[in-house]
């Protein structure tokens, strides 16, 4: 259908928050070609964020839009599905609002494999709060709350989901912005829990700390940096070091949870089952 | 009528179930009724209580302090309740697991074999609740037969009411048995009397 | 949908759950927390009857975010919770309260803070019921003392909710929550529900955040064709975030103003042989029932005690306090706290009686003869 990205866009809601030269556009601009490639009607979608700068995102766009609590999309996100499972629920978020603060629910909507479509702006920093450390931020980087360089080590955070139970997870950037809208496509699409992580710059608070002074030369990295899925099983595992897969690192089919609860209701309504010890 | 009872023994011998029952039954009768349970790991072994309190009134307060009616089916529910009852209350003990009563004077102490009855006549030792509650119904009067049965019917897990039922039942009789056997005596002593004063 | 009428025994825990689906409950989010899991217990086999949803969450916090989401997509939704649970919640509940969606929070009281003895009672909450969340904000505090009473005030909880636009909590105590009574269901054409206020106008006139004359804004079902924006920002009728000074004032008095309009509607109190007493008890859950106890007690010894029963405990019953100061030359305030409401007793009262509180902290409930001794002193 390929309506112009306008179309599901707040326009009057505009400038955005965001700085010059965030990725965060980019993986806005991914997440609405991906809706309109799906043709989705824009009253049956619903998209649920938390806090930071990411989370801003539903703001702009023209669904049924939830701006909630820090780390809860996703838990406000499955009251929403559960009521009425026909809808599409997207929850944007960022790392520290999904890795952090929102592990819990990340990896417990995943367990259950309910329908909701996560994508996380992975910018390796909390930006909103002027650039501390989040889970995502690589070992040895500079943060306001790592000035001597970040002694922890950051999460796969694909592995970690699929690894919950999720039937759909993918990795893409905002350089490789096309793939990245193709993943986000897939993800909606998936009849489970999806997510999808979009590496993306913050170049005033993780690049300025992090030699990489412009949102160019974090692009550039991006570009050096991510490797293909299948790229990357034909390297050795040293050359992988300090590198990301891109492309789907998980697909599998699993009951998706509102359609199994649709059957508890059947059950129910039937009489059968719903014994109580005594 | 405000009757308060106590039942009382350990996790495990089914007592709250007995007491929801005969509050249920109670609610059957057209009654006011409550009942009150000690919760925690204590109801899952060591003491056990359920409290009702029925009564033709509303009632306020829900907690039993001394009570009217107080069954006893351990040695150490014994010792901790026995004693709480009021004047002309009623004591009801399941000898099978009590062998010491502690002195409750101006109240009636029944012994009655509760657990043996449940472990040999009905077949099933856990059945020992609905035994009491049987006794208790037969003793005290607290609910009519009906009610009680009824109540009974409802509340044990499905499959098992015949079972329950027969425990109950069994629990009547022996209370019957006693008061009969009360009679008896009480009828004997009054000719004992009799003889004495001519 | 309410289970059949007619008297049935019925513990609290079930009374609440029971009441809340015949108020139309249609979603429900908890985690497990002694002295309020029969309630989820209870709802899990019932909501899947009615073809509403149960989910148990991972987290408290995850129980009141999904009952939000839920209402937000049209669904009449409750979450119960204790103590420990009940502080979790708190954000959520700012949020539901800033952003007008309809929710009802039980929160069962018991021992604390921290664990406290999750398995006794407490009135240890009244105050985090009213101020628990972060920000300046009215809420209303619904507390039942028995268990028929449960029933009927659940519903009351989300009439409120739904009418008003806000969330409800719901105090029991670990007394009324786990004991059985004699409960009445009435018929279902017996029973009043209330419905939110809908948007009457197109998508396109639609501000999410236009309030009427009784401040309450209509409130569209995410999915109906009313794509609409709700934030916890401090946010203007249009539903987005300002941060301009007039409008986040227009917001909070809004709120606070709405609560006004709504206070006679949500208030209710019961009151005992007030009349012509010489003592008054105000009490609330499990501790009225004593009270109620000590007050006939005291009359059959011949001191004219009367009783005020709160059912609302915010916002607060000022005028009914007031009145009976006037007459009264004492009132009695016992809870199982150190002294929360006999503060509000003593601001009510205005110095036109002698309040006077009565503290029980030992995980035991007040009895009928600590009142009536203490109304025998004042």
């Amino acid at each position: 259908m390929a309506m112009p990205v306008s179309y599901y866009l707040r326009t009057s809601k505009m400038p955005h928050i965001w700085c010059a030269g965030c990725g965060h556009g980019i993986v806005l601009g991914a997440v609405l070609r991906a809706i309109d490639s799906l043709g989705l009607d824009k009253d049956q979608v619903c998209v649920v964020s938390g806090i930071g700068c990411a989370s801003r995102a539903p703001g702009y766009l023209d669904f049924n839009t939830l701006h909630t609590t820090h780390g809860r999309a996703i838990a406000f996100a499955t009251g929403i599905k559960m009521v009425k499972p026909e809808m599409k629920v997207i929850v944007l978020t960022g790392d520290g609002d999904a890795a952090a603060i929102g592990g819990n629910h990340l990896i417990h909507a995943a367990r259950r494999n309910i329908g909701i479509a996560t994508v996380c702006f992975n910018n390796s920093i909390y930006g909103m709060t002027n650039g501390q450390y989040s889970p995502m931020t690589p070992t040895g980087s500079y943060a306001s709350t790592a000035p001597y360089g970040n002694i922890e080590e950051p999460f796969d955070l694909c592995d970690l989901v699929y690894a919950a139970g999720a039937s759909y997870v993918a990795r893409g950037s905002a350089y490789h912005a096309i793939l990245l809208w193709k993943l986000i496509a897939k993800a909606i699409a998936t009849d489970g829990f999806s997510f999808v992580e979009a590496i993306t710059q913050c170049p005033t608070y993780y690049g300025r700390r992090n030699k990489m002074r412009s949102a160019v030369e974090m692009l550039k990295w991006q570009k050096e940096h991510g490797v293909t899925v299948a790229g990357a099983a034909k390297m050795p595992a040293e050359d992988l070091a300090g590198k990301f897969r891109i492309g789907e690192l998980g697909a599998r089919t699993r009951p998706e949870y509102t359609r199994r609860y649709a059957a508890i209701i059947d059950a129910a309504q039937r009489g059968e089952g719903g014994e109580r010890d005594a | 009528m405000h009757k308060e009872i106590r039942l009382s023994g350990t996790g495990g011998q089914g007592l709250i179930l007995a007491g929801i029952i005969l509050a249920e039954a109670a609610v059957h009768d057209g009654r006011e009724v409550i009942e009150t349970q000690s919760y925690g790991p204590e109801a899952r072994g060591g003491a056990s209580r359920a409290e009702v309190i029925i009564a033709d009134e509303a009632i306020d307060y829900p907690k039993v302090g001394v009570a009217d009616v107080v069954l006893v089916m351990s040695q150490e529910a014994c010792n901790r309740y026995a004693a709480q009852v009021k004047p002309g209350g009623l004591v009801v003990v399941d000898e099978t697991n009590v062998k010491s009563v502690p002195d409750v004077a101006g109240a009636r102490v029944v012994r009655l074999p509760i657990t043996d009855i449940a472990r040999h006549e009905v077949g099933r030792q856990v059945t020992a609740n609905m035994v009491a509650l049987g006794a208790l119904v037969g003793i005290a009067g607290l609910a009519t037969p009906e009610a009680a049965e009824r109540a009974v019917r409802e509340r044990v897990p499905k499959g098992t009411e015949e079972l329950n039922l027969k425990a109950f039942r069994l629990g009547m009789e022996l209370a019957m048995e006693r008061a009969r056997e009360r009679a008896r005596e009480r009828a004997r002593e009054r000719v004992r009397e009799a003889s004495d004063a001519t | 949908m309410p289970s059949k009428a007619g008297a049935r025994l019925m513990q609290g825990n079930e009374a609440c759950a029971e009441g809340a689906m015949a108020a139309g409950l249609r979603f429900f989010a908890g985690y497990p927390i002694t002295p309020s899991t029969e309630i989820a217990e209870e709802l899990a086999l019932l909501l899947p009857k009615a073809g509403g949803k149960f989910i148990q969450m991972e987290d408290e916090i995850a129980s009141i975010s999904a009952i939000i989401g839920a209402s937000l997509a049209g669904a009449k939704a409750m979450t119960a919770t204790s103590g420990p649970g009940f502080s979790l919640k708190q954000e959520g509940i700012g949020f539901a309260s800033y952003t007008e969606v309809p929710c009802v929070i039980v929160n069962v009281q018991r021992v604390g803070p921290s664990t406290g003895v999750p398995t006794a009672p407490a009135q240890g909450d009244v105050m985090q019921a009213r101020w628990g969340t972060h920000g300046d904000h009215p809420i209303v505090v619904l507390c039942p003392s028995s268990v028929a009473e449960t029933f009927a005030l659940i519903i009351e909880a989300f009439n409120i909710s739904e009418r008003w636009r806000m969330p409800v909590v719901f105090l029991m105590d670990e007394v009324v929550a786990h004991m059985r009574e004699k409960v009445t269901v009435p018929d279902v054409s017996q029973i009043a529900v209330a419905e939110r206020p809908r948007p009457q106008v197109s998508p396109e006139q639609y501000l999410p955040y236009a309030a009427g004359e009784d401040l309450v804004p209509p409130m569209a079902d995410y999915g109906t064709g009313y794509r609409y924006h709700v934030t916890g920002l401090t946010h203007d009728q249009t539903g987005f975030p300002t941060t301009k000074r007039i409008e986040v004032d227009a917001l909070t008095r809004r709120l606070d103003a709405k609560m006004r309009m709504a206070a006679p509607h949500v208030t209710f109190v019961d009151e005992i042989l007030v009349d012509d007493a010489e003592v008054v008890v105000f009490a609330y859950g499990i501790t009225a029932r004593a009270a109620s106890r000590a007050v006939r007690d005291a009359r059959a010894q011949g001191l004219k005690a009367g009783l005020i029963k709160a059912k609302t405990l915010w916002p607060f019953p000022d005028e009914h306090v007031r009145k009976a100061a006037e007459r009264a030359r004492a009132i009695v305030v016992p809870e199982m706290n150190m002294g929360q409401l006999v503060r509000e007793v003593e601001r009510a009262a205005a110095g036109r009686a002698r309040v006077v509180g009565l503290s029980r902290v030992d995980a035991e409930p007040i009895t009928p003869d600590e009142i009536l001794a203490r109304l025998r002193e004042v």
